[in-house]
């Protein structure tokens, strides 16, 4: 059955360790964030972290930076470019999957800013999940050009404006992994669903005005679990932090699909 | 999680006949309970009152009898096409995924014979 609830040994301890505000903090503001540590064996739990803003810079990773180097070095969480391109700092902020790079503290309407990490992935510690089910998803999708015809001899194979355009919105996915952890139907059966970022990813080679392998790639899609199982439910779209529209693309494959079969 | 699992569902590949599924089946329903929704709807509003002579009266038009079978066929094709999607989305155990599925549509085809007989027997009068 799907899982309602988390197994056991996952059940989060609400009270975990409490840092407070350094003395004379000007803004404190708590941070309650996810932790787990597999080699504890002890369950998840959720620290309260007290931070003073006026001294943190304005962005969620900026105040995990701060935790991480000031209060507490044992919070583990994927980061790298800090400025929404990388994807590595994904996580679920304040109910919503984003990129701690690009979402301000201020922008967190509760008092507390709430952190855990992607839902419904396995974790390898704290706020890093793990996704190696994504990229097998990604991979699965071949993303990369197939051709039977040479290159020109003397260019590259060239596009017009206007087959660029098509590609263009969806060749900026980052494979944070925001939109396909907030779909219900990945969430129940990603073992069979590629969800929506590998499906982004699918359509972009799809359109590619250069690429000689349109039928293959559809035919790999054309199953009711692959492609079939999205409901249309758009959470992806919602929870993109690139403002891309993953539901789009399934739809436009399907109607590819359809126009191919009649 | 380890990688030796994790691909299992994709080492499958594709069942190649999901469009098959959506559209000829699924969306074709959809689109055909539109106007038969409609016309159920306003049929019941019309009959002026839902006691067993307006009833019989309203179903023993031929029209009406024939869009009325219409109307329970594809129904319960819908629903059964529904129920299969949310045991697929919920259920997981293979066993118990298929055995649900099978169930489901035994029901449903009970249920639109049930209701195909009921509108015929009304139409050709053995009432």
């Amino acid at each position: 059955m799907a899982e309602f609830l988390l197994p056991p040994n996952s059940r989060i301890n609400k009270n975990g360790k409490q840092h407070a505000a350094p003395a004379g903090a000007k803004k404190p503001r708590t941070f309650r964030i996810y932790r787990f540590d597999p080699d504890s064996g002890e369950n998840p739990r959720i620290d309260s972290y007290e931070i003073d803003m006026a001294a943190c810079g304005p962005m969620v990773l900026d105040a995990l930076l701060k935790i991480k180097n000031e209060v507490d070095s044992t919070l583990a969480f994927r980061r790298s470019c800090r400025e929404g391109i990388c994807g590595s700092c994904a996580m679920n902020i304040d109910g919503v999957n984003t990129l701690a790079c690009t979402k301000a503290c201020s922008d967190v309407k509760s008092a507390d800013v709430k952190i855990y990490p992607l839902p419904h992935m396995p974790v390898v510690k704290d706020l890093i999940p793990d996704l190696t089910q994504f990229y097998a998803q990604y991979a699965a999708v071949k993303p990369w050009l197939t051709t039977r015809t040479p290159a020109p001899p003397d260019s590259e194979r060239l596009q017009s404006k206007e087959d660029q355009e098509k590609i263009d919105r969806p060749s900026a996915c980052i494979l944070c992994a925001c939109c396909s952890t907030s779909c219900p139907s990945y969430w129940w059966n990603s073992d069979r669903y590629l969800g929506p970022a590998a499906l982004l990813a699918a359509y972009r080679w799809i359109i590619d005005s250069r690429d000689d392998a349109t039928g293959e790639r559809l035919d790999a899609l054309d199953d009711a679990f692959r492609l079939y199982r999205c409901h249309t439910i758009m959470n992806c779209a919602e929870a993109c932090p690139k403002d891309l529209n993953p539901a789009k693309a399934i739809g436009e494959i399907k109607s590819m699909l359809a126009e191919r079969e009649h | 999680m380890s990688g030796a699992n994790v691909t299992r569902g994709l080492r499958r590949g594709s069942a190649r006949n999901g469009v098959h599924h959506w559209l000829a089946l699924h969306r074709v329903s959809a689109f055909a309970l539109v106007p038969l929704s409609v016309w159920f709807v306003c049929s019941l509003l019309s009959m002026g009152g839902f006691g067993y002579a307006a009833v019989v009266a309203w179903l023993s038009s031929p029209w009406q009898a024939v869009l009325a079978c219409l109307f329970v066929a594809a129904s319960a094709w819908h629903s059964k096409l529904g129920v299969q999607v949310i045991i697929e989305d919920y259920v997981h155990g293979h066993g118990l995924k298929l055995f649900a599925i099978t169930a489901s549509q035994f029901v449903h085809v009970l249920v639109a014979a049930g209701g195909l007989f009921a509108v015929l027997k009304i139409a050709f009068g053995a009432h």
